[in-house]
């Protein structure tokens, strides 16, 4: 029996007769209706998978079309709809609502809450998404195709789209508002409903990181939403915000868009930073080596990236003192995540370590995101990135963040906690080959186009100077590779542990992993803490 | 176990098919001044600026990397002997003030270290002033316009797009094509003299497009509406490229930048020439033309300015509206069409072409009211353009 797709009784002696009208409900009113946390959760990663397939379809067909040099499957006007559509769904519709899915199951779990604060307003977050996508995606098949101006919608470039645009600024407003409710959700049920014992500091890291990414959300999400607002009334009521011909001005926009876009990247990272928290000290099977100076690490990148939007406009021609300032803030980031990956390294030093596919997932997140960091550094000095500005280097760059960063820490996390989510394991040996797969193709993808982008091709090109061609070929070689390996991943590892086939997971899957998730039976009951857990000191284990 | 042998199979199948096309359909040579096959670091220095980039990227490069091979020394060592089935028993140490001191000072420190050296070439790179030569670089969809505005060959102005039989070769899908310069090559490059400070304004007509040239380590947006202002003293004679780098439409991998470095006697001859070709092309707009030379004229300014869209056959595609066979050229009132041509419509999808001379839009207005299957034997006169522009 799995908990993702069946229902399933209390645990014996959680509960009287009378409270049998609050046991799971069944068919499509319990998802369509779902206020339970756990349900919510499958909801948000179901749906975040699915587009992440949408959006890695999309991608590689950009990548078969920069296999080789010439127009081979599509014109230069649909390539710019892929590449656009390829990075607002990829941001918006699969990053995001993955982690709120994390967020979802697991909060509740891992401080002793009997579901989030506000169920119905979780139901309504999460049925936001479905018209916010089809009205996204629909954009190909209105007059004109997709928006094609780049996920970052740079005026004045937005205002020659199609209506396209308007249906896709509206589906931006729709995904805003579903963050924004969820950040609030996260956010009072982490700060008022805590199990007794369970004080700020004791609080798992994952937990940490998403209340600070909640308050990351709740501060920028709005600012898109004025910006994108302001691209609308441009468009159609006569205002010129950002229109050139009648006095606007299109750097204001890039100024607003990446006051957002910069905290947007870290919202998109911190969520992983706390799974990759979790999943090292229990396969290391020691504690996290500086749990405090990993929390105020996650806050100080959190305020600093607010203080940086700049270094994504180096090229815009900011005056000397404005290159100055925004180049060294950046480069101050590296030092508290430097703390970080300090720390996960002190934490497996001297433990006894074992490598199950989570810990392998974990381990591959820090290498690769690190290498991520460190072109991320290179990027903040202005001098180097006035050559690497828009080129293939800030396409490796940030695919290093955001598929070896976010992606690979969520299926560290997947395979982590999809014990307690499904009641079953994993087939081990098929993620080890998930895991492998996944880390070659992966850089296959996308190591040579460091090369591509130091040589000076620039990036959103339907086609390019013959002399890219060979690394081009590899890209797109390695990013089949990697599309089938999320395939294989689904096919294989995913639908059966949901079918709830495979061995029955123990109560405790991992002999190092800590914390309450693991002191509830494996499936997690569809009601979990119900009434508040008795807590020992270090707030990780319940009092019989 | 099988789907392992698959796998394997897959993979060998495909590594294969790529060494098969990388050595067999592009037999193409390093570019001077350009990209170079297989190239794996910044393109040769032409200007200090750029060998100053290339040094601060060896020098972050060689840090980043021995800080790199550092952690993950430490992290691998510990991954291969601290295991559980090594038998290694788990440490409970956590928590070091010393250490976490250590660890966010010595990196604060390295930072600060990093950007001093480049603090020195961010303010080099901005300094625009006492130039030798001042050009603007106006970019518009999708083209970049030269106007020599200060210094030697003050007056020359030209239009620079990207050669039409390359633009054809990539619809076509270039198949078996080896060109060293494909997408490089333009009709009328930018000429500038060697060793001379040459300071670039850069602007736009209709959306944002960046003026870069890799080997001059110079990349500053042209924005509309605003003047942005970068500066490069090339130290080598030769063809130097360069390609738009901001996202600006459909045809935003087809606008390159070409630029040509010339001795002080060749600039000076250059500019004698384009200085004569300008007078001559200074068209009378109250000439009355023939028609047969107004459709030659037209023909030409069709082929630079409107085929990228229109298409050679008129047939435009997806946004771009049929100009063979549409009500506005085959309408008698030729102000419709000539309007449309000045003003631009639907949103600047057909952008305004204000910037063309009236004699150049008088031409290929002919030219599509008497092309493929529009015959109407109509002849606009630049005086009737002029005439709408006020």
């Amino acid at each position: 029996m799995s908990a993702v797709l069946h229902p399933h009784g209390h645990v014996a002696g959680d509960h009287d007769g009378h409270d049998d009208h609050h046991g799971a409900p069944s068919g499509w009113r319990r998802w369509v209706f779902a206020t339970n946390h756990k349900d919510i959760g499958t909801l948000y990663l179901l749906f975040a998978f699915t587009m992440f397939i949408f959006g890695g379809v999309l991608a590689l067909m950009i990548r078969a079309e920069l296999f080789q040099p010439g127009l081979q499957f599509v014109n230069p006007e649909l390539f710019n709809q892929l590449t656009t559509m390829h990075g607002l769904i990829m941001v918006f519709g699969a990053i995001m609502p993955a982690f709120v899915g994390f967020a979802n199951w697991m909060v509740p779990l891992q401080i002793g809450a009997s579901d989030m604060a506000f169920a119905r307003m979780n139901n309504f977050s999460f049925w936001l998404l479905i018209p916010a996508a089809v009205m996204l995606g629909s954009g190909f098949f209105l007059p004109g195709g997709a928006p094609s101006g780049g996920w970052t919608l740079y005026a004045p470039l937005t205002l020659q789209m199609g209506p396209s645009m308007d249906s896709g600024i509206f589906a931006l407003h729709l995904l805003g508002a579903s963050s924004i409710m969820g950040s609030i959700n996260i956010i009072v049920t982490i700060l008022n409903m805590r199990a007794p014992g369970m004080t700020l500091m004791k609080m798992p890291m994952f937990v940490w990181t998403w209340l600070i990414t909640a308050y990351l959300l709740i501060a920028v999400m709005p600012v898109l939403a004025g910006a994108i607002t302001m691209t609308l009334t441009d468009r159609h009521f006569g205002t010129t915000f950002f229109n050139p011909a009648a006095g606007g001005d299109p750097v204001m926009f890039q100024h607003i868009f990446w006051f957002f876009g910069h905290p947007e990247v870290y919202i998109m990272i911190l969520p992983a930073f706390g799974i990759v928290s979790q999943i090292v000290p229990a396969f290391a099977r020691k504690k996290l080596f500086g749990y405090s100076s990993m929390v105020y690490a996650t806050s100080s990148i959190a305020i600093l990236s607010f203080i940086v939007w700049a270094h994504h406009m180096y090229a815009t021609g900011m005056p000397v003192t404005g290159q100055l300032f925004f180049m060294y803030a950046t480069m101050l980031i590296s030092v508290p995540t430097g703390v970080k990956v300090f720390n996960w390294v002190a934490t497996m030093w001297r433990g006894s370590m074992t490598f199950e596919t989570p810990m392998l997932f974990a381990v591959g997140f820090i290498f690769v995101f690190t290498m991520g960091g460190f072109t991320g550094l290179i990027l903040s000095m202005a001098p180097i990135d006035i050559q690497l500005q828009d080129t293939y280097y800030v396409v490796a760059h940030f695919h290093y963040v955001l598929v070896a960063g976010s992606l690979f820490s969520m299926f560290a996390g997947f395979y982590y906690w999809s014990p307690k989510w499904t009641g079953v394991m994993y087939n081990e040996t098929r993620g080890k080959i998930h895991f492998w797969l996944t880390m070659i193709s992966f850089n296959v993808t996308f190591f040579p186009m460091h090369f591509l982008g130091l040589a000076g091709m620039p990036r959103r090109y339907a086609d390019y100077p013959m002399q890219f061609a060979d690394f081009n070929e590899l890209a797109s070689i390695g990013a089949f590779c990697f599309g089938l390996s999320q395939v294989y991943f689904f096919f294989f590892v995913v639908l059966p542990v949901m079918l709830g086939r495979g061995e029955k997971a123990p109560q405790r899957p991992w002999d190092g992993a800590e914390g309450l998730e693991w002191e509830i039976p494996s499936p997690a009951p569809f009601h979990t803490f119900e009434n508040p857990p008795k807590l020992n000191a270090d707030a990780n284990k319940i009092l019989a | 176990m099988k789907m392992k042998n698959l796998i394997q199979k897959l993979s060998l199948a495909s590594m294969t098919m790529g060494v098969l096309f990388s050595s067999a359909a592009w037999a193409v040579n390093d570019l001077a001044g350009g990209p170079a096959v297989l190239q794996l670091n910044l393109q040769p220095a032409a200007t200090k600026i750029a060998e100053e980039q290339a040094w601060l990227h060896w020098f972050m490069l060689i840090i980043c990397t021995v800080i790199f091979v550092g952690v993950f020394g430490v992290m691998f060592y510990s991954i291969l002997k601290h295991r559980k089935s090594l038998g290694h028993p788990a440490a409970s140490f956590h928590e070091s003030l010393k250490v976490e001191l250590a660890w966010t000072i010595v990196p604060f420190i390295i930072v600060i270290l990093m950007a001093l050296p480049a603090t020195k070439a961010v303010v080099a790179s901005k300094d625009t002033s006492n130039a030798d030569l001042t050009i603007k670089a106006t970019g518009s969809q999708w083209k970049w316009s030269y106007d020599y505005l200060k210094g030697e060959g003050e007056g020359v102005s030209f239009v620079s797009t990207l050669d039409t039989a390359q633009r054809e070769l990539s619809n076509s899908g270039a198949k078996g094509a080896s060109v060293d310069n494909y997408l490089l090559l333009v009709d009328n490059p930018l000429v500038v003299p060697v060793n001379k400070k040459v300071r670039i304004i850069t602007t736009a007509s209709d959306v944002i497009h960046a003026f870069a040239v890799p080997s001059f380590g110079i990349k500053q947006d042209a924005i509309p509406g605003f003047v942005r202002d970068t500066w490069f003293r090339a130290e080598k004679t030769g063809d130097f490229y360069g390609q738009c780098q901001e996202l600006c439409g459909k045809e935003h991998a087809y606008m390159p930048i070409h630029v040509v470095v010339m001795n002080d006697k060749d600039y000076s001859a250059w500019v004698q020439t384009e200085q004569k070709k300008m007078a001559a092309l200074n068209d009378d707009p109250s000439k009355v033309w023939s028609l047969d030379e107004s459709l030659k004229r037209g023909e030409k300014v069709y082929a630079t300015n409107c085929v990228a869209c229109h298409q050679p056959n008129g047939k435009g595609g997806g946004a771009v509206k049929p100009l063979d066979g549409a009500a506005v050229v085959l309408n008698a009132d030729k102000n419709k069409q000539i309007s449309v041509l000045l003003h631009g419509q639907n949103n600047g999808a057909m952008p305004a072409w204000k910037a063309l001379s009236d004699t150049d839009l008088a031409a290929v207005i002919t030219f599509t009211k008497n092309n493929w299957s529009n015959k109407t034997g109509q002849l606009v006169q630049p005086a009737e353009v002029l005439a709408q522009r006020q």
